[in-house]
């Protein structure tokens, strides 16, 4: 028997497999918290979740719904501000995964999550960087959410708000950073990885269901489809503990499976 | 009882806190951060005196920042995030603003905002980064050539300089100091003399406040200097900061207090309807803003029920179980 789940179960349970054990995770608003409660949850137990803010390893009993919600200030091993936050963000000892969101997406991983058409009278205007240009150059990596359709998936952002590979191949090392840089972008369709050599985004991994011409449609720069492989779908535990110990409200999830 | 030197008591009214310390055109560094611990209190008493052209100053900024903008108080803002999680994942009001063209902006991230905070709290001219490089925070400025080295308005935005100490070429990103007119803080505690006292996260509040020229602190509790002065390792804020302290429970409503009470889930989506549009605001404002002078004649209208469905419980911090959808 197959099971039912919503595509952001599965974009949260996705990102979240990728966070290895012990990692220190940086966690965004939205699905990035989902993704980092349930890996710790799940996958990497030993991990720790901590956020700009500057609440380190709370309890995560109930899920914050902002990175300044009192639900990050409990059973912390330490709630300081952002200053802290910030240097552990880019602590050389740590290997920090920063998970986010954002507005629009290149094929080289650069983010825009400030404004769409021209930045002094943008025709829409998002809350801006907060900590993603920040997560973008400091972390060890960063791994990204997004909605996939040709008006995020685009050949030019309207703003460069968090600078990932910049135009490819060496170009974010020449930019003057020593680490970090998009490792993986997880959408409603699949997710898609940054080629070793050129750092252009291809897609790595399909959902069932999905097939790979509708992650071209949804794309609006050439896509490398040729190295996809099937995701796995939601195991039984993984789809009860995002239902019944991280999210029970569904206040991120939203509505469940029809 | 032992004598302190933390001096007489700085408690007043925030009427008479916002009309000695802040005027027309002052910038002013919002505490707290989106959902918790904005000083609401004050924003609204801001908001009820019609102070015009405000210079906003903060880092992710929610509630207080949109109010403040709603209501028509603010020319200009520096600031890395309007938004306010769930409830309004870009602030409502803000939005608005910026696309009518009503709103000056320029754009920072969240660790160079800290950092240029933290500069001027050290009474430094800039503070170096590594966050920014290639990015259009670095390239487009929200203040046009005319506005540059005005006032409190850096000629530069950011500047990327040579690292004077490394031996091979490297880059680092100069960001301007923020000294602000006015810090808004809102704390779970303060003293007469105008020591404070803040659970939980302090956010970027206490380097605002160091950076500041006057400091302005609304608390849940007054309490006694002996009683902060018992455990000095949670204090935040020494009494000679402070210019101000005024005594606002529930003052950081509908934000949440760590300890106190959590945020509103109701107040804050019946704030998304009535701040998407201009009339719907104005209604908002008369209601919330104008028909309550005081802090007792706000919470009267919030209403004991809505108080106590969001008061913290003692060990959590917040209020479990609480419907926030």
């Amino acid at each position: 028997m197959t099971l039912a789940y919503t595509k952001n179960e599965m974009m949260a349970l996705a990102a979240g497999r990728m966070a290895n054990n012990g990692d220190i995770l940086f966690a965004g608003t939205g699905l990035s918290m989902l993704a980092a409660a349930v890996a710790k949850r799940i996958h990497a137990p030993q991990s720790t979740v901590f956020f700009e803010t500057g609440g380190i390893d709370p309890t995560l009993d109930e899920l914050p719904m902002a990175v300044a919600d009192p639900r990050v200030m409990s059973g912390t091993c330490l709630n300081s501000g952002l200053l802290e936050a910030f240097s552990i963000l880019g602590h050389r000892r740590l290997r920090t995964i920063s998970f986010l969101g954002a507005a629009q997406i290149d094929a080289f991983g650069n983010i825009n999550s400030t404004c769409i058409g021209d930045y002094h009278r943008p025709r829409v205007r998002f809350p801006g960087s907060g900590g993603a240009c920040d997560a973008m150059c400091l972390a060890h990596a960063v791994i990204l959410f997004m909605q996939h359709d040709t008006r995020r998936f685009v050949e030019k952002l309207d703003y460069l708000t968090g600078p990932g590979w910049l135009d490819g191949g060496q170009a974010r090392t020449e930019a003057g950073f020593r680490r970090g840089g998009p490792m993986a972008v997880v959408t409603n369709l699949g997710v898609m990885k940054f080629d070793e050599d050129s750092k252009r985004m291809y897609l790595a991994e399909l959902y069932p269901g999905v097939e790979a011409q509708q992650v071209a449609e949804s794309t609006g720069f050439e896509m490398d489809l040729t190295r996809a492989q099937k995701a796995s779908p939601p195991t039984e535990e993984e789809l009860a503990t995002l239902r019944q110990k991280v999210d029970p409200q569904r206040l991120i999830l939203g509505p469940p499976p029809a | 009882m032992p004598q302190h030197n933390g001096g007489d008591s700085k408690v007043m009214s925030a009427g008479e806190a916002v009309g000695r310390f802040i005027h027309d055109g002052d910038m002013v560094a919002l505490g707290g951060f989106t959902v918790t611990r904005n000083p609401m209190t004050l924003a609204r008493e801001i908001a009820r005196r019609g102070i015009q052209d405000l210079h906003l100053v903060a880092h992710s900024q929610g509630q207080a920042l949109d109010l403040l903008v709603g209501a028509g108080c603010v020319r200009r803002i520096e600031i890395a995030y309007g938004g306010n999680g769930r409830f309004a994942p870009t602030c409502i009001c803000f939005r608005r603003a910026v696309q009518e063209g009503r709103l000056e902006v320029e754009d920072y991230s969240n660790f160079q905002m800290s950092l240029r905070f933290l500069a001027g709290a050290l009474n430094l001219p800039f503070m170096p980064c590594r966050s920014g490089f290639a990015s259009d925070l670095l390239v487009h400025m929200g203040f046009g050539p005319e506005l540059r080295g005005q006032g409190k308005i850096p000629p530069h935005k950011m500047v990327v300089a040579d690292d004077p100490f490394s031996r091979q070429p490297e880059k680092v990103l100069l960001l301007p100091a923020l000294t602000p007119d006015v810090a808004l803080v809102h704390a779970q505690y303060a003293s007469a003399d105008g020591t404070v006292r803040i659970k939980g996260l302090t956010f970027l509040d206490l380097e605002q406040a160091r950076a500041a020229s006057r400091v302005i602190v609304s608390c849940e509790e007054i309490v006694p200097e002996s009683f902060l002065r018992q455990d000095p390792d949670q204090n935040s804020l020494p009494p000679f900061l402070v210019d101000a302290v005024v005594h606002a429970p529930f003052g950081a409503h509908p934000t949440a207090c760590h300890y106190f009470y959590d945020y509103d889930p109701r107040h804050l989506n019946m704030y998304r309807q009535e701040a998407g549009g201009d009339d719907s605001f104005r209604g908002y404002l008369d209601k919330w803003v104008t028909a309550c002078p005081s802090q007792e004649d706000y919470l009267a209208q919030v209403g004991a029920a809505d108080l106590m469905r969001i008061r913290a419980n003692s060990q959590a911090g917040y209020a479990p179980g609480l419907d926030r959808r």
